[in-house]
Protein backbone atom coordinates (compact mmCIF):
# COMPACT_ATOMS: atom_id res chain seq x y z
CA UNK A 1 0.00 0.00 0.00
CA UNK A 2 1.37 3.46 -0.85
CA UNK A 3 1.87 5.88 1.99
CA UNK A 4 -0.64 8.26 0.44
CA UNK A 5 -3.52 5.84 0.29
CA UNK A 6 -2.64 4.45 3.71
CA UNK A 7 -2.85 7.92 5.15
CA UNK A 8 -6.07 8.65 3.39
CA UNK A 9 -7.62 5.69 5.15
CA UNK A 10 -5.92 6.49 8.41
CA UNK A 11 -6.94 10.10 8.79
CA UNK A 12 -10.57 10.60 9.73
CA UNK A 13 -12.26 12.90 7.21
CA UNK A 14 -13.14 15.37 9.98
CA UNK A 15 -9.43 15.85 10.66
CA UNK A 16 -8.78 17.12 7.16
CA UNK A 17 -10.90 20.21 7.69
CA UNK A 18 -9.11 22.96 9.52
CA UNK A 19 -11.31 24.31 12.27
CA UNK A 20 -11.15 27.73 13.92
CA UNK A 21 -8.00 28.51 16.01
CA UNK A 22 -6.46 25.34 14.63
CA UNK A 23 -2.93 26.63 15.22
CA UNK A 24 -3.55 25.96 18.93
CA UNK A 25 -6.74 23.94 19.34
CA UNK A 26 -6.40 20.55 17.66
CA UNK A 27 -9.90 19.24 18.28
CA UNK A 28 -13.09 19.72 20.29
CA UNK A 29 -15.15 16.88 21.64
CA UNK A 30 -18.50 16.48 23.37
CA UNK A 31 -19.64 13.18 24.83
CA UNK A 32 -23.07 12.30 26.20
CA UNK A 33 -23.61 9.21 28.37
CA UNK A 34 -27.01 7.54 27.98
CA UNK A 35 -28.54 4.34 29.35
CA UNK A 36 -31.66 2.30 28.93
CA UNK A 37 -34.20 2.18 31.74
CA UNK A 38 -34.53 -1.49 32.62
CA UNK A 39 -31.33 -3.23 31.61
CA UNK A 40 -28.47 -3.27 34.16
CA UNK A 41 -25.32 -1.38 33.23
CA UNK A 42 -22.60 -3.27 31.33
CA UNK A 43 -20.44 -3.69 34.46
CA UNK A 44 -22.95 -6.16 35.96
CA UNK A 45 -25.34 -7.00 33.13
CA UNK A 46 -25.56 -10.55 31.84
CA UNK A 47 -24.30 -11.35 28.40
CA UNK A 48 -27.78 -11.90 26.98
CA UNK A 49 -28.93 -8.52 28.31
CA UNK A 50 -26.07 -6.75 26.55
CA UNK A 51 -26.76 -8.84 23.46
CA UNK A 52 -30.32 -7.53 23.61
CA UNK A 53 -28.96 -3.98 23.39
CA UNK A 54 -26.83 -4.90 20.39
CA UNK A 55 -29.85 -6.35 18.57
CA UNK A 56 -31.85 -3.19 19.37
CA UNK A 57 -29.02 -1.10 17.93
CA UNK A 58 -28.87 -3.28 14.83
CA UNK A 59 -32.58 -3.02 14.31
CA UNK A 60 -33.05 0.68 15.08
CA UNK A 61 -29.83 2.51 14.15
CA UNK A 62 -27.30 0.45 12.17
CA UNK A 63 -27.37 1.27 8.47
CA UNK A 64 -29.93 4.01 9.10
CA UNK A 65 -29.48 7.28 7.27
CA UNK A 66 -29.16 10.26 9.57
CA UNK A 67 -29.88 13.60 7.97
CA UNK A 68 -26.59 15.11 9.09
CA UNK A 69 -24.23 12.20 9.64
CA UNK A 70 -25.21 9.88 6.80
CA UNK A 71 -25.34 6.12 7.17
CA UNK A 72 -24.22 4.77 10.53
CA UNK A 73 -21.99 1.73 10.37
CA UNK A 74 -21.93 -0.79 13.23
CA UNK A 75 -18.61 -2.38 14.18
CA UNK A 76 -18.72 -5.14 16.78
CA UNK A 77 -15.64 -5.72 18.90
CA UNK A 78 -15.83 -9.50 18.58
CA UNK A 79 -15.64 -9.22 14.80
CA UNK A 80 -12.56 -6.99 14.69
CA UNK A 81 -8.90 -8.00 14.71
CA UNK A 82 -6.73 -6.87 17.63
CA UNK A 83 -4.92 -4.31 15.54
CA UNK A 84 -8.07 -2.93 13.96
CA UNK A 85 -9.34 -2.17 17.45
CA UNK A 86 -6.06 -0.54 18.36
CA UNK A 87 -6.32 1.71 15.33
CA UNK A 88 -9.83 2.79 16.40
CA UNK A 89 -8.42 3.67 19.83
CA UNK A 90 -5.57 5.66 18.32
CA UNK A 91 -8.06 7.56 16.19
CA UNK A 92 -9.96 8.38 19.42
CA UNK A 93 -13.08 6.72 18.01
CA UNK A 94 -13.35 4.19 20.82
CA UNK A 95 -11.86 3.95 24.31
CA UNK A 96 -9.26 1.37 25.33
CA UNK A 97 -11.92 -0.09 27.65
CA UNK A 98 -14.34 -0.70 24.81
CA UNK A 99 -11.64 -2.39 22.73
CA UNK A 100 -11.30 -4.96 25.54
CA UNK A 101 -15.06 -5.45 25.76
CA UNK A 102 -15.11 -8.38 23.35
CA UNK A 103 -18.42 -9.93 24.33
CA UNK A 104 -20.94 -7.22 23.55
CA UNK A 105 -18.97 -4.05 22.85
CA UNK A 106 -19.69 -2.22 19.62
CA UNK A 107 -19.43 1.18 18.01
CA UNK A 108 -21.66 3.04 15.57
CA UNK A 109 -19.65 5.28 13.25
CA UNK A 110 -20.75 8.09 10.98
CA UNK A 111 -19.29 8.28 7.47
CA UNK A 112 -16.88 11.11 8.25
CA UNK A 113 -16.04 9.60 11.65
CA UNK A 114 -16.87 12.86 13.42
CA UNK A 115 -19.56 11.00 15.31
CA UNK A 116 -19.18 7.72 17.13
CA UNK A 117 -21.50 5.97 19.52
CA UNK A 118 -19.90 3.43 21.80
CA UNK A 119 -22.29 0.67 22.82
CA UNK A 120 -21.88 -1.30 26.07
CA UNK A 121 -18.80 0.50 27.34
CA UNK A 122 -19.24 1.80 30.90
CA UNK A 123 -22.69 3.06 29.89
CA UNK A 124 -25.07 1.50 27.37
CA UNK A 125 -24.44 4.38 24.97
CA UNK A 126 -21.79 7.04 24.73
CA UNK A 127 -22.49 9.52 21.97
CA UNK A 128 -19.33 11.33 20.99
CA UNK A 129 -18.86 14.17 18.53
CA UNK A 130 -15.31 15.11 17.56
CA UNK A 131 -14.56 18.17 15.40
CA UNK A 132 -11.32 19.82 14.33
CA UNK A 133 -10.24 23.10 15.88
CA UNK A 134 -12.19 25.11 18.43
CA UNK A 135 -15.81 24.09 17.80
CA UNK A 136 -17.32 23.22 21.17
CA UNK A 137 -20.75 24.70 20.49
CA UNK A 138 -21.04 22.80 17.23
CA UNK A 139 -19.93 19.56 18.89
CA UNK A 140 -22.58 20.00 21.56
CA UNK A 141 -25.23 20.74 18.96
CA UNK A 142 -24.38 17.66 16.89
CA UNK A 143 -24.19 15.37 19.93
CA UNK A 144 -27.57 16.73 21.04
CA UNK A 145 -29.05 16.13 17.58
CA UNK A 146 -27.87 12.54 17.71
CA UNK A 147 -29.23 12.16 21.25
CA UNK A 148 -32.67 13.39 20.12
CA UNK A 149 -32.58 11.12 17.09
CA UNK A 150 -31.74 8.08 19.19
CA UNK A 151 -34.31 8.98 21.80
CA UNK A 152 -37.08 8.84 19.19
CA UNK A 153 -36.63 5.08 19.14
CA UNK A 154 -35.46 4.08 22.64
CA UNK A 155 -36.32 5.20 26.18
CA UNK A 156 -33.29 6.60 27.96
CA UNK A 157 -33.15 6.39 31.75
CA UNK A 158 -34.03 9.87 32.98
CA UNK A 159 -35.01 11.07 36.42
CA UNK A 160 -36.59 14.45 37.04
CA UNK A 161 -34.34 15.14 40.00
CA UNK A 162 -31.06 13.51 38.92
CA UNK A 163 -31.28 13.89 35.17
CA UNK A 164 -29.77 11.28 32.87
CA UNK A 165 -28.76 8.27 34.95
CA UNK A 166 -25.29 6.85 34.36
CA UNK A 167 -23.20 4.00 35.64
CA UNK A 168 -20.60 6.23 37.31
CA UNK A 169 -21.80 8.92 39.73
CA UNK A 170 -19.32 11.35 38.15
CA UNK A 171 -21.38 11.44 34.93
CA UNK A 172 -24.93 11.73 36.27
CA UNK A 173 -27.17 14.66 35.30
CA UNK A 174 -26.17 15.87 31.87
CA UNK A 175 -23.90 12.88 31.15
CA UNK A 176 -21.81 15.49 29.39
CA UNK A 177 -18.06 15.59 29.11
CA UNK A 178 -16.75 18.33 26.88
CA UNK A 179 -13.08 18.47 26.12
CA UNK A 180 -10.59 20.33 24.00
CA UNK A 181 -7.19 19.16 22.82
CA UNK A 182 -4.65 21.98 22.82
CA UNK A 183 -1.09 22.35 21.59
CA UNK A 184 0.64 24.61 24.10
CA UNK A 185 4.40 24.46 23.40
CA UNK A 186 5.18 28.10 24.21
CA UNK A 187 3.43 27.99 27.58
CA UNK A 188 5.40 24.85 28.45
CA UNK A 189 8.68 26.26 27.11
CA UNK A 190 8.31 29.47 29.12
CA UNK A 191 7.26 27.38 32.17
CA UNK A 192 4.02 29.34 32.46
CA UNK A 193 1.75 26.34 32.07
CA UNK A 194 2.53 24.94 35.50
CA UNK A 195 1.51 28.23 37.04
CA UNK A 196 -1.78 28.32 35.13
CA UNK A 197 -2.63 24.69 35.90
CA UNK A 198 -3.85 25.14 39.51
CA UNK A 199 -6.18 27.95 38.44
CA UNK A 200 -7.70 25.71 35.76
CA UNK A 201 -8.28 22.98 38.32
CA UNK A 202 -9.95 25.40 40.67
CA UNK A 203 -12.51 26.22 38.01
CA UNK A 204 -13.66 22.60 38.04
CA UNK A 205 -11.78 21.65 34.88
CA UNK A 206 -9.34 18.78 34.46
CA UNK A 207 -6.13 18.71 32.43
CA UNK A 208 -4.83 15.43 31.03
CA UNK A 209 -2.47 13.99 28.43
CA UNK A 210 -3.77 13.07 25.00
CA UNK A 211 -4.93 9.54 25.61
CA UNK A 212 -7.22 10.43 28.49
CA UNK A 213 -7.23 9.53 32.13
CA UNK A 214 -3.84 9.04 33.68
CA UNK A 215 -1.94 9.48 30.42
CA UNK A 216 1.11 11.65 30.34
CA UNK A 217 1.28 14.79 28.25
CA UNK A 218 3.18 14.08 25.05
CA UNK A 219 4.15 16.56 22.39
CA UNK A 220 2.89 19.47 24.51
CA UNK A 221 -0.65 18.30 23.84
CA UNK A 222 -3.17 18.70 26.62
CA UNK A 223 -6.76 17.67 26.97
CA UNK A 224 -8.88 20.00 29.07
CA UNK A 225 -12.35 18.94 30.14
CA UNK A 226 -15.17 19.64 32.58
CA UNK A 227 -15.34 17.65 35.80
CA UNK A 228 -18.87 18.21 37.06
CA UNK A 229 -21.92 17.07 35.12
CA UNK A 230 -24.74 17.71 37.59
CA UNK A 231 -26.54 20.93 38.48
CA UNK A 232 -25.51 22.99 35.46
CA UNK A 233 -27.08 23.38 32.02
CA UNK A 234 -25.23 21.76 29.11
CA UNK A 235 -24.65 25.14 27.48
CA UNK A 236 -23.18 26.54 30.70
CA UNK A 237 -20.80 23.61 31.15
CA UNK A 238 -19.54 24.08 27.61
CA UNK A 239 -19.40 27.85 28.00
CA UNK A 240 -17.25 27.58 31.14
CA UNK A 241 -14.78 25.40 29.27
CA UNK A 242 -14.92 27.65 26.22
CA UNK A 243 -14.00 30.75 28.19
CA UNK A 244 -11.00 29.08 29.85
CA UNK A 245 -9.80 27.71 26.51
CA UNK A 246 -10.11 31.18 24.95
CA UNK A 247 -7.90 32.59 27.66
CA UNK A 248 -5.36 29.80 27.24
CA UNK A 249 -5.24 30.57 23.51
CA UNK A 250 -4.43 34.21 24.30
CA UNK A 251 -1.75 33.23 26.81
CA UNK A 252 -0.19 30.79 24.35
CA UNK A 253 -0.18 33.45 21.60
CA UNK A 254 1.44 35.98 23.96
CA UNK A 255 4.07 33.43 25.01
CA UNK A 256 4.86 32.66 21.35
CA UNK A 257 5.19 36.37 20.64
CA UNK A 258 7.56 36.92 23.54
CA UNK A 259 9.66 33.89 22.56
CA UNK A 260 9.99 35.34 19.09
CA UNK A 261 11.03 38.74 20.40
CA UNK A 262 13.36 37.62 23.15
CA UNK A 263 15.01 34.52 21.80
CA UNK A 264 14.27 34.05 18.13
CA UNK A 265 17.63 32.42 17.32
CA UNK A 266 17.31 29.93 20.18
CA UNK A 267 13.80 29.11 19.12
CA UNK A 268 14.72 28.73 15.45
CA UNK A 269 17.65 26.54 16.40
CA UNK A 270 15.42 24.24 18.42
CA UNK A 271 12.78 24.04 15.72
CA UNK A 272 15.22 23.37 12.87
CA UNK A 273 17.15 20.78 14.89
CA UNK A 274 13.90 18.92 15.47
CA UNK A 275 13.04 19.29 11.80
CA UNK A 276 16.44 17.85 10.90
CA UNK A 277 15.99 14.88 13.20
CA UNK A 278 12.55 14.10 11.78
CA UNK A 279 13.78 14.49 8.21
CA UNK A 280 16.86 12.30 8.57
CA UNK A 281 16.68 9.98 11.59
CA UNK A 282 16.66 6.21 11.06
CA UNK A 283 15.10 5.25 14.41
CA UNK A 284 12.88 7.28 16.63
CA UNK A 285 10.87 6.45 19.76
CA UNK A 286 7.26 7.55 19.97
CA UNK A 287 7.96 9.98 22.81
CA UNK A 288 10.79 11.72 20.96
CA UNK A 289 8.76 11.77 17.77
CA UNK A 290 5.96 13.58 19.57
CA UNK A 291 8.37 16.11 21.02
CA UNK A 292 10.03 16.84 17.66
CA UNK A 293 6.71 17.01 15.88
CA UNK A 294 5.54 19.53 18.46
CA UNK A 295 8.61 21.71 17.74
CA UNK A 296 8.10 21.55 13.99
CA UNK A 297 4.42 22.28 14.35
CA UNK A 298 5.30 25.36 16.43
CA UNK A 299 7.72 26.43 13.69
CA UNK A 300 4.99 26.07 11.07
CA UNK A 301 2.40 27.95 13.11
CA UNK A 302 4.83 30.80 13.80
CA UNK A 303 5.72 31.10 10.12
CA UNK A 304 9.33 30.01 10.67
CA UNK A 305 8.94 26.85 8.58
CA UNK A 306 7.10 27.73 5.41
CA UNK A 307 7.14 24.72 3.10
CA UNK A 308 5.29 22.25 5.38
CA UNK A 309 1.58 22.31 6.16
CA UNK A 310 0.33 22.73 9.71
CA UNK A 311 -1.82 19.64 10.03
CA UNK A 312 1.29 17.48 9.88
CA UNK A 313 1.37 17.13 13.66
CA UNK A 314 -2.26 16.06 13.80
CA UNK A 315 -1.62 13.42 11.17
CA UNK A 316 1.73 12.13 12.31
CA UNK A 317 0.82 11.99 15.98
CA UNK A 318 -1.77 9.40 15.02
CA UNK A 319 0.15 7.68 12.25
CA UNK A 320 3.21 7.05 14.38
CA UNK A 321 1.31 5.26 17.16
CA UNK A 322 2.05 1.52 17.43
CA UNK A 323 -1.31 0.34 16.03
CA UNK A 324 -1.03 2.38 12.87
CA UNK A 325 2.59 1.47 12.30
CA UNK A 326 1.68 -2.20 12.48
CA UNK A 327 -1.25 -1.72 10.18
CA UNK A 328 1.03 0.03 7.68
CA UNK A 329 3.57 -2.76 7.99
CA UNK A 330 0.86 -5.38 7.74
CA UNK A 331 2.35 -7.37 10.63
CA UNK A 332 3.01 -7.19 14.35
CA UNK A 333 6.22 -5.29 15.09
CA UNK A 334 8.70 -5.40 17.95
CA UNK A 335 9.29 -2.09 19.59
CA UNK A 336 12.72 -1.63 17.89
CA UNK A 337 11.21 -2.37 14.49
CA UNK A 338 8.51 0.12 15.27
CA UNK A 339 11.08 2.83 15.97
CA UNK A 340 12.65 2.14 12.61
CA UNK A 341 9.31 2.14 10.79
CA UNK A 342 8.28 5.29 12.59
CA UNK A 343 11.38 7.14 11.45
CA UNK A 344 10.85 5.92 7.88
CA UNK A 345 7.20 6.94 7.88
CA UNK A 346 8.00 10.44 9.13
CA UNK A 347 10.80 10.86 6.54
CA UNK A 348 8.50 9.80 3.72
CA UNK A 349 5.71 12.01 4.96
CA UNK A 350 7.98 15.06 5.05
CA UNK A 351 9.31 14.27 1.56
CA UNK A 352 5.74 14.10 0.32
CA UNK A 353 5.12 17.53 1.79
CA UNK A 354 8.10 19.08 -0.01
CA UNK A 355 7.15 17.49 -3.30
CA UNK A 356 3.71 19.15 -3.30
CA UNK B 1 14.53 7.69 43.50
CA UNK B 2 14.80 4.20 41.99
CA UNK B 3 11.87 1.82 41.85
CA UNK B 4 11.95 -0.40 44.94
CA UNK B 5 10.72 -3.39 42.96
CA UNK B 6 12.97 -3.57 39.92
CA UNK B 7 15.73 -1.22 41.10
CA UNK B 8 16.33 -0.13 37.53
CA UNK B 9 13.76 2.46 36.52
CA UNK B 10 12.86 5.77 38.14
CA UNK B 11 10.02 5.48 40.64
CA UNK B 12 7.13 7.56 39.34
CA UNK B 13 4.42 6.32 41.66
CA UNK B 14 4.56 7.20 45.34
CA UNK B 15 1.87 5.65 47.43
CA UNK B 16 1.32 5.70 51.18
CA UNK B 17 -1.07 3.24 52.78
CA UNK B 18 -2.15 3.61 56.39
CA UNK B 19 -4.12 0.75 57.89
CA UNK B 20 -4.84 0.76 61.64
CA UNK B 21 -2.11 3.33 62.10
CA UNK B 22 0.44 1.13 60.36
CA UNK B 23 2.11 3.02 57.54
CA UNK B 24 3.44 1.34 54.39
CA UNK B 25 5.12 3.27 51.59
CA UNK B 26 5.65 2.25 47.98
CA UNK B 27 7.94 3.95 45.51
CA UNK B 28 7.77 2.12 42.23
CA UNK B 29 7.94 2.67 38.49
CA UNK B 30 4.96 2.51 36.18
CA UNK B 31 5.78 -0.94 34.83
CA UNK B 32 5.98 -2.53 38.27
CA UNK B 33 2.87 -0.64 39.33
CA UNK B 34 0.95 -2.26 36.49
CA UNK B 35 2.15 -5.69 37.64
CA UNK B 36 0.96 -4.96 41.15
CA UNK B 37 -2.40 -4.02 39.70
CA UNK B 38 -5.09 -3.75 42.31
CA UNK B 39 -2.81 -3.07 45.25
CA UNK B 40 -2.07 0.45 44.21
CA UNK B 41 -4.70 2.95 43.19
CA UNK B 42 -3.70 5.03 40.19
CA UNK B 43 -1.82 2.17 38.64
CA UNK B 44 -4.61 0.85 36.45
CA UNK B 45 -7.57 2.13 34.53
CA UNK B 46 -10.01 1.64 37.40
CA UNK B 47 -8.18 4.10 39.60
CA UNK B 48 -10.91 6.71 39.47
CA UNK B 49 -13.45 4.25 40.75
CA UNK B 50 -11.21 3.11 43.53
CA UNK B 51 -10.72 6.71 44.58
CA UNK B 52 -14.43 7.27 44.28
CA UNK B 53 -15.30 4.30 46.39
CA UNK B 54 -13.46 6.02 49.23
CA UNK B 55 -15.85 8.92 48.82
CA UNK B 56 -18.91 6.73 48.57
CA UNK B 57 -18.27 4.59 51.57
CA UNK B 58 -19.34 7.37 53.87
CA UNK B 59 -20.02 5.04 56.73
CA UNK B 60 -16.60 3.48 56.77
CA UNK B 61 -15.11 5.86 59.37
CA UNK B 62 -17.67 4.66 61.89
CA UNK B 63 -17.61 1.00 61.05
CA UNK B 64 -14.74 0.28 63.44
CA UNK B 65 -16.82 1.53 66.34
CA UNK B 66 -19.41 -0.80 67.77
CA UNK B 67 -22.43 -0.97 65.58
CA UNK B 68 -25.83 -2.05 66.78
CA UNK B 69 -26.93 -5.22 65.01
CA UNK B 70 -30.15 -3.68 63.79
CA UNK B 71 -28.26 -0.88 62.07
CA UNK B 72 -25.98 -3.36 60.45
CA UNK B 73 -28.72 -5.51 59.02
CA UNK B 74 -30.54 -2.43 57.86
CA UNK B 75 -27.51 -1.44 55.85
CA UNK B 76 -27.12 -4.89 54.44
CA UNK B 77 -30.70 -4.91 53.35
CA UNK B 78 -30.27 -1.90 51.08
CA UNK B 79 -30.28 -3.90 47.86
CA UNK B 80 -31.47 -2.90 44.42
CA UNK B 81 -34.45 -5.02 43.43
CA UNK B 82 -33.76 -4.71 39.71
CA UNK B 83 -30.09 -5.66 39.50
CA UNK B 84 -29.27 -7.04 42.94
CA UNK B 85 -26.48 -4.57 43.73
CA UNK B 86 -26.11 -3.82 47.45
CA UNK B 87 -25.09 -0.42 48.77
CA UNK B 88 -21.90 -1.99 50.05
CA UNK B 89 -21.05 -3.24 46.56
CA UNK B 90 -21.89 0.15 45.10
CA UNK B 91 -19.48 1.75 47.56
CA UNK B 92 -16.79 -0.75 46.61
CA UNK B 93 -16.96 -0.51 42.83
CA UNK B 94 -17.95 3.15 42.74
CA UNK B 95 -20.60 2.56 40.13
CA UNK B 96 -24.34 2.02 39.96
CA UNK B 97 -25.68 -1.27 38.63
CA UNK B 98 -28.77 0.07 36.89
CA UNK B 99 -31.17 3.00 36.72
CA UNK B 100 -33.22 1.58 39.59
CA UNK B 101 -30.19 1.79 41.95
CA UNK B 102 -30.64 5.57 41.97
CA UNK B 103 -34.06 5.14 43.55
CA UNK B 104 -32.93 2.40 45.94
CA UNK B 105 -29.97 4.38 47.30
CA UNK B 106 -31.65 7.78 46.93
CA UNK B 107 -31.47 8.85 50.58
CA UNK B 108 -27.70 8.41 50.62
CA UNK B 109 -26.91 10.09 47.34
CA UNK B 110 -27.25 13.82 48.04
CA UNK B 111 -24.00 14.21 50.01
CA UNK B 112 -22.11 12.05 47.52
CA UNK B 113 -23.29 14.02 44.50
CA UNK B 114 -22.59 17.30 46.27
CA UNK B 115 -19.03 16.26 46.89
CA UNK B 116 -18.45 15.15 43.32
CA UNK B 117 -20.35 17.89 41.54
CA UNK B 118 -19.28 21.05 43.29
CA UNK B 119 -22.20 21.24 45.71
CA UNK B 120 -24.92 20.21 43.26
CA UNK B 121 -27.26 17.26 43.72
CA UNK B 122 -30.05 18.09 41.25
CA UNK B 123 -30.20 18.15 37.48
CA UNK B 124 -30.69 21.49 35.75
CA UNK B 125 -30.01 20.56 32.14
CA UNK B 126 -31.64 18.85 29.20
CA UNK B 127 -34.92 16.95 29.41
CA UNK B 128 -35.43 14.19 26.83
CA UNK B 129 -37.58 15.47 23.96
CA UNK B 130 -40.02 12.64 23.53
CA UNK B 131 -40.05 10.92 26.90
CA UNK B 132 -39.78 14.23 28.70
CA UNK B 133 -42.77 15.83 26.99
CA UNK B 134 -45.02 15.11 29.94
CA UNK B 135 -42.30 16.30 32.25
CA UNK B 136 -42.30 19.68 30.52
CA UNK B 137 -46.06 19.88 31.05
CA UNK B 138 -45.74 18.82 34.69
CA UNK B 139 -43.20 21.58 35.25
CA UNK B 140 -45.48 24.12 33.61
CA UNK B 141 -48.41 23.05 35.76
CA UNK B 142 -46.28 23.41 38.86
CA UNK B 143 -45.23 26.91 37.84
CA UNK B 144 -48.85 27.88 37.13
CA UNK B 145 -49.95 26.52 40.50
CA UNK B 146 -47.54 28.75 42.37
CA UNK B 147 -48.67 31.74 40.30
CA UNK B 148 -52.26 30.84 41.12
CA UNK B 149 -51.46 30.74 44.81
CA UNK B 150 -49.93 34.20 44.87
CA UNK B 151 -52.79 35.60 42.81
CA UNK B 152 -55.36 34.24 45.25
CA UNK B 153 -53.39 35.65 48.16
CA UNK B 154 -53.40 39.02 46.38
CA UNK B 155 -57.11 38.63 45.67
CA UNK B 156 -56.58 38.86 41.89
CA UNK B 157 -59.46 36.48 41.26
CA UNK B 158 -60.07 37.29 37.61
CA UNK B 159 -56.47 36.45 36.70
CA UNK B 160 -56.57 33.41 38.96
CA UNK B 161 -59.61 32.02 37.17
CA UNK B 162 -57.74 32.15 33.87
CA UNK B 163 -54.77 30.35 35.32
CA UNK B 164 -57.06 27.74 36.89
CA UNK B 165 -58.63 27.04 33.48
CA UNK B 166 -55.22 26.73 31.90
CA UNK B 167 -54.10 24.21 34.52
CA UNK B 168 -57.29 22.26 33.96
CA UNK B 169 -56.80 22.05 30.21
CA UNK B 170 -53.15 21.02 30.57
CA UNK B 171 -54.17 18.28 32.97
CA UNK B 172 -56.91 17.07 30.64
CA UNK B 173 -54.42 16.83 27.80
CA UNK B 174 -52.09 14.74 29.94
CA UNK B 175 -54.89 12.36 30.96
CA UNK B 176 -56.07 11.93 27.39
CA UNK B 177 -52.56 10.97 26.35
CA UNK B 178 -52.22 8.48 29.14
CA UNK B 179 -55.48 6.90 28.06
CA UNK B 180 -54.04 6.25 24.57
Amino acid sequence: MSIESFMNDAISPWMKNEGPESDIVISSRVRLARNLQHIPYPIIAKENQLGEIISQVKEKYAGQNHIKFGVLELLQMNELKENEKRVLVEKHLISPNLSRETKAGAVLLSEDESLSIMVNEEDHFRIQCLLSGFQLDESLRYANDMDDWMEEKLDFAFDEKRGYLTSCPTNVGTGLRSSVMMHLPALVLTKKFNRILPAINQLGLVVRGIYGEGSEAQGNLFQISNQTTLGKKEQDIVEDLRSVVSQLIQHERAARESLLQQSQILLEDRIYRSYGILAYSRRIESKEAMKRLSDVRLGIDMGLIKDVKGNILNELMILTQPGFLQQYAGEALLSEDRDQRRAALIRERLKLELAD
Amino acid sequence: MLCQECQSKQASLHFTKIINGEKTEFHICETCAKDKGDYIPGSNSFSIHQLLSGLLDTEQPFSTTKESPSLKTQREELTCKNCGLTYQQFAEIGRFGCAECYRTFDEKLDPIFRRIHGGNAEHAGKIPKRKGKDLHVHREIENLRSTLKTQIENEEFEQAAKIRDKIRSLKNNLQEKEGD
